[in-house]
């Protein structure tokens, strides 16, 4: 399996990531290498073998339901790229 | 005063050879110095450290010292310090100042410890040669001409030169261990769960772990004394009883079950890092451990599953940089979706960005079982290796990195070449293991790192067999000339 | 042509919790924008989730309240795609295995039980509030709600009418406030139903396109929009057109629904399991736990009153139907009154005036000791039950005066005094030989005529059954 320039197009808009006409190219040849990198991995068979999503074998702690965070606005909002009356700010969305 | 262990300085400021500000101030100096040619800092923040530097000498003139009291440490800029920037090396967080603190530099406070500044890194912790940094590459003190290996390469270089006498470094993939070896110190990556991710800004979520860069494993130990702990705010943190490290370095290693994988002595390796790893082996033998060859036959899919998980975990962990609650956002659009798009084609490298898009193929529809699936599969494989391997012996010796440090630029717009760096190191953060990285002497003039790997939570017998080793030689000692 | 529709609902339930799903910031509602963003909720770099036990015990509780499995071993999962309200740039959300199983909910319309099978609920998190147009062309993010712990609760398609989607939520909703696991506001949106509705030709097994109705928060949007997609959908495909899946939106202004703008990608949402959260593993003896401090359940009650207080099905079912009316009834039987009596009270006066003034029965008037007063004056012959109507409706307002204060002032206390009623027969019968003899003859009628004159002499204040026992003894011969 390679990953086509539509591929890219398609997979650049779910990350929502601007890929300039200038770095197209060389993106497409590096992204081609690295998914042959991982291509190794197509030889191998895995037929019963259960996935691993964590290095331990550990279950989920849970936290007690106490409210322990409070109003950090003052500290927050100065970090935003726009605030108005404590929202922060985007161009309006469309739905 | 340059080469004195952490225990040395710690006794210093207790019988008031010198104070608190006077080290951090001497240290201050020496960053000053030499930054402009290593670039191992990003930020430095005289005020601040020199701040805490005094109340730590209040602290020891209360006789209230802890162990790393009034000793400046050098911070990794992947951990969030409440006041100080945080910029993880990536122009998205350049002006970002942490409004809270990682539990490791919480840790570090409470222990009276001095924040002497935030390393320079790879963006995000992506690389491993420091060149993906935004705020310009680090410089190896052994060699201006090479790199410092990555992603904690500032922090490498930091230890290298003794800009600091230890810092902090996080490891996805290799970027302690590799910085380590071809800056010629010790470091460690602990088992995963075992030092607090809260604070320490993702990369890849199931592999990152913080550890200490330091001269020894005696001042590893002693940084691992503060790092470790149960985190409530970390739900992968491992909740277990603490241990000391520095009451567990002196055990006898004789009778010591040294597994070498054959596959980490194949086709890619260094021929002159192979001899000193060997030679490195053969003094361990002499120590009296027992050499017993063993198989790790998984390792070569190490790479391709990391560069499947990792970049999957990234694309998800990164999606929060969008330039509406804090950090860059592009100075010009037209509406919303041309916010995001620019922000982030603006303010992610081109690194971060293949891995970004190569994380979202990944797990995109119709390639998910392909792709993600199929290398969670093989991680349990390789996974299995490592258990298997450890029922022969007690601990795992290799090379830690293929070559010694290379050129500046030599493989920067070579993304496979520059993966091949960690193909000794990733396995053991699939597995979720811990290892380190110790010198093991120099080839045209340029260190070589012994790497040991443990079984889980082996850490206190890790930093024992590096500290046995340490016992007989210097190479940990030397330091690159230069820095004086 | 004739349609079947086809009805499926996703409930999204909020939790009745002091703090986040993954944070401790307050859920409280309406509080000022982003006061309540802790740095979990702003997804500030370097932050991580932590499960709160809380809402783990409400999914468990609605679990075993639908008769569901409850999962020994669940997952949290990444849901990635990008909105300014959603910080993280994904929601976790459980995809693969979701905290509870397939169970049951049953519901009851024009009589007719069915079973509504439950195929899934699970946690996650909600999104911040996106308010437009804050000021030109911009829209401002509000992240107070962001993270706040939700079950969703998913049902088969198994609903194939308006009324059937509306039985069923409003059962739901019902049975979550019942084991105390949600508010049930659902103004302020704690609980908001995403209904699915397809139509297919009667007698075909082949499903039809499906389209999704959003957020609907109120029972009355429920029918209207289900009335309303139903026949669009029916419209379209007999003028030849064909239907796509779309998400869509009601407006309740026009009662019309509406396909919100096509995305320009399908939605890929690359699920992948959380790395930040381990694999949540819940105990048997947990769960033995938490049943323990459930409640009984409205079908146990509904069992337990048709058993062994005697009440028919319906009264049995009417009575389960909500909480409050059950505490209500249980209140009444336990104060000594009888339970056929009480029920028939709650669901005559009590409910048609509390439906006239739209009071919630928690708050009505006249409470649960109140009513049981005045029963018992019905039981121990005081008044009459007509009587005893007008005296509640006497104090429905009036806080302050007592029951039996009222009877007297009203004039109502029945004529119990067998003397008494003697002489009022003797009276009427006076006057009414024919009818005697009429009865005598055979005619049934006449004697109910005769205790109607004799009940109106009395001014309705002489007990009906005495004066029935009396009267046949004086004029059966």
């Amino acid at each position: 399996m390679t990953i086509s320039k539509k591929d890219i197009e398609k997979i650049a808009h779910l990350a929502r990531i601007n890929i300039s006409q200038a770095e197209a190219e060389q993106l497409e040849q590096k992204l081609i290498g690295i998914m042959s990198l991982i291509d190794k991995m197509q030889a191998v068979n895995t037929d019963n073998i259960e996935p691993m999503s964590h290095a331990l074998d550990i279950s989920q702690p849970l936290r007690d339901d106490v409210v322990t965070e409070f109003d950090l606005r003052e500290k927050i909002l100065p970090l935003a790229p726009e605030i108005e009356e404590s929202l922060f700010i985007v161009p309006q969305v469309i739905e | 005063m340059l080469n004195l262990s952490l225990q040395s300085l710690s006794l210093g400021l207790e019988k008031k050879t010198f104070s608190s500000q006077e080290l951090t101030k001497f240290y201050l100096e020496r960053i000053k110095r030499h930054n402009t040619s290593l670039n191992a800092f990003i930020s430095i923040d005289e005020d601040k450290s020199l701040l805490m530097a005094k109340k730590s000498d209040e602290l020891i003139a209360e006789g209230r010292p802890s162990p790393l009291t009034g000793i400046p440490i050098a911070q990794k800029d992947i951990f969030c310090a409440q006041g100080w920037p945080a910029t993880c090396g990536s122009k998205m967080l350049e002006n970002f100042i942490a409004p809270y603190d990682a539990t490791v530099i919480e840790k570090f406070n409470a222990a009276g410890a001095v924040n002497i500044g935030k390393t320079n890194m790879d963006e995000f912790a992506m690389g491993s040669s420091n060149e993906t940094s935004y705020f310009g590459p680090v410089k190896n003190p052994w060699n201006l001409e090479l790199v410092p290996g990555g992603s904690s390469g500032g922090s490498a270089a930091a230890v290298a030169a003794r800009l600091a006498p230890a810092a902090t470094g996080t490891d996805t993939g290799g970027s302690i261990r590799q910085p380590a070896s071809l800056c010629g110190f010790t470091g460690l990556k602990p088992t995963y769960g075992l030092v607090s991710r809260y604070g320490m800004i993702a990369f890849a979520s199931s592999l990152d772990q913080a550890g200490p860069m330091a001269i020894s494993a005696e001042d590893c130990a002693l940084m691992m004394n503060v790092m470790t702990g149960h985190d409530k705010r970390d739900s992968t943190s491992v909740e277990r009883d603490k241990e000391d490290y520095m009451s567990q370095l002196n055990g006898s290693i004789k009778g010591l079950k040294i597994g070498i994988p054959k596959e980490f002595f194949s086709q890619g390796l260094d021929p002159s890092v192979q001899t000193l790893v060997e030679s490195a082996i053969e003094q361990y033998k002499n120590l009296g451990a027992e050499i017993i060859e063993i198989s790790l036959p998984n390792n070569h899919l190490a790479i391709p599953v990391y560069y499947v998980i990792a970049p999957a975990e990234a694309s998800s962990n990164l999606s929060r940089y969008d330039g509406v609650r804090y950090g860059y956002r592009t100075k010009e659009y037209d509406d919303l979706m041309d916010m995001y798009f620019k922000t982030r084609q603006e303010g992610f490298g081109n690194e971060v960005k293949r891995r970004i898009l190569i994380g979202t193929y990944v797990l995109s529809a119709g390639y998910y079982d392909a792709y993600y699936l199929k290398a969670q599969k093989i991680r349990r494989l390789i996974s299995e290796d490592f258990t298997n391997a450890f029922k022969k012996c007690d601990v795992i010796m290799g090379p830690s990195a293929p070559s010694v440090a290379f050129k500046a630029g030599e493989k920067k717009e070579d993304p496979l070449a520059m993966y091949m760096q960690d193909i000794y190191t990733i396995s053991t953060n699939l597995a979720g293991l811990p290892a380190m990285s110790i010198p093991a002497g120099f080839t045209n003039n340029l260190p070589v790192g012994l790497q040991l790997i443990g079984n889980y939570f082996s850490e206190a017998k890790l930093l024992n067999i590096a500290h046995s080793y340490q016992q007989h030689t210097d190479w940990h000692l030397q330091s690159a000339k230069g820095f004086d | 042509m004739d349609w079947d529709i086809v009805i499926g609902i996703e409930t999204h339930v909020q939790l009745r919790t002091k703090s986040k799903q993954f944070s401790g910031a307050s859920i409280e509602y309406g509080n000022e924008p982003n006061s309540q963003a802790c740095l979990v909720s702003l997804a500030y770099p370097g932050v991580l989730p932590v499960l709160n036990h809380e809402s783990v015990n409400c999914a468990i509780k609605f679990g075993l309240a639908v008769n569901a499995e409850i999962a020994p071993r669940s997952i949290f999962a990444r849901k990635n795609y990008f909105y300014p309200d959603l910080p993280k740039g994904y929601q976790i959300s459980q995809f693969e295995l979701p905290i509870v199983g397939q169970g049951i909910l049953s519901i009851n319309v024009n009589g007719q039980n069915k079973n509504v099978r439950i195929l899934r609920a699970h946690l996650e998190e909600d999104a911040g509030k996106s308010s437009h147009g804050v000021s030109q062309g911009k829209t401002g993010i509000d992240l107070n709600r962001a993270g706040t712990p939700l079950l969703e609760i998913v049902t088969e398609p198994d609903m194939s009418s308006a009324e059937e989607a509306v039985a069923y939520s409003k059962k739901l909703h019902e049975l979550v406030q019942w084991i105390g696991i949600c508010d049930g506001n659902m103004q302020e949106g704690s609980f908001r139903c995403d209904v699915n509705v397809s139509v297919k030709k009667k007698g075909t097994d082949i499903l039809g396109t499906r389209r999704e109705i959003k957020n609907l928060n109120s029972f009355k949007f429920i029918k209207q929009a289900i009335d309303y997609e139903v026949n669009w959908q029916i419209e379209t495909l007999e003028d030849g057109g064909k239907i796509d899946q779309a998400t869509i939106l009601f407006n309740p202004e026009t009662g019309e629904t509406k396909a919100m703008r096509s995305k320009e990608e399908a939605n890929d949402y690359r699920y992948f399991p959380d790395p930040d959260l381990l694999p949540l593993l819940v105990t048997q003896k947990q769960i033995n736990e938490i049943k323990q401090t459930m409640p009984k359940l409205p079908g146990e009650f509904q069992e337990l009153f048709e058993k062994e207080l005697g009440l028919s099905e319906y009264d049995a079912s009417e009575i389960t139907s909500n909480s409050n009316v059950t505490k209500y009834f249980l209140s009444l039987v336990d104060s000594g009154v009888n339970p056929k009596l009480s029920a028939n009270w709650i669901l005559g006066s009590l409910f048609s005036r509390l439906n006239e003034e739209d009071i919630n029965i928690s708050h009505s008037p006249i409470d649960a000791k109140r009513l049981a007063e005045l029963i018992k004056r019905i039981e121990d012959s005081t008044i009459s039950n007509n009587a005893a109507k007008k005296v509640f409706d006497f104090v429905w307002d009036k806080s302050d005066i007592t029951i039996d204060k009222a009877i007297e002032d009203l004039g109502l206390k029945q004529i119990s005094d067998s003397g008494e009623i003697d002489q009022l027969i003797d009276e009427v019968l006076k006057n009414n030989q024919a009818m005697i003899e009429e009865y005598r003859s055979g005619k049934e009628k006449a004697f109910n005529a005769l205790v109607g004159q004799i009940m109106k002499v009395s001014k309705g204040k002489a007990n009906p059954s005495q004066v029935n026992e009396i009267l046949k003894k004086k004029i059966t011969k």
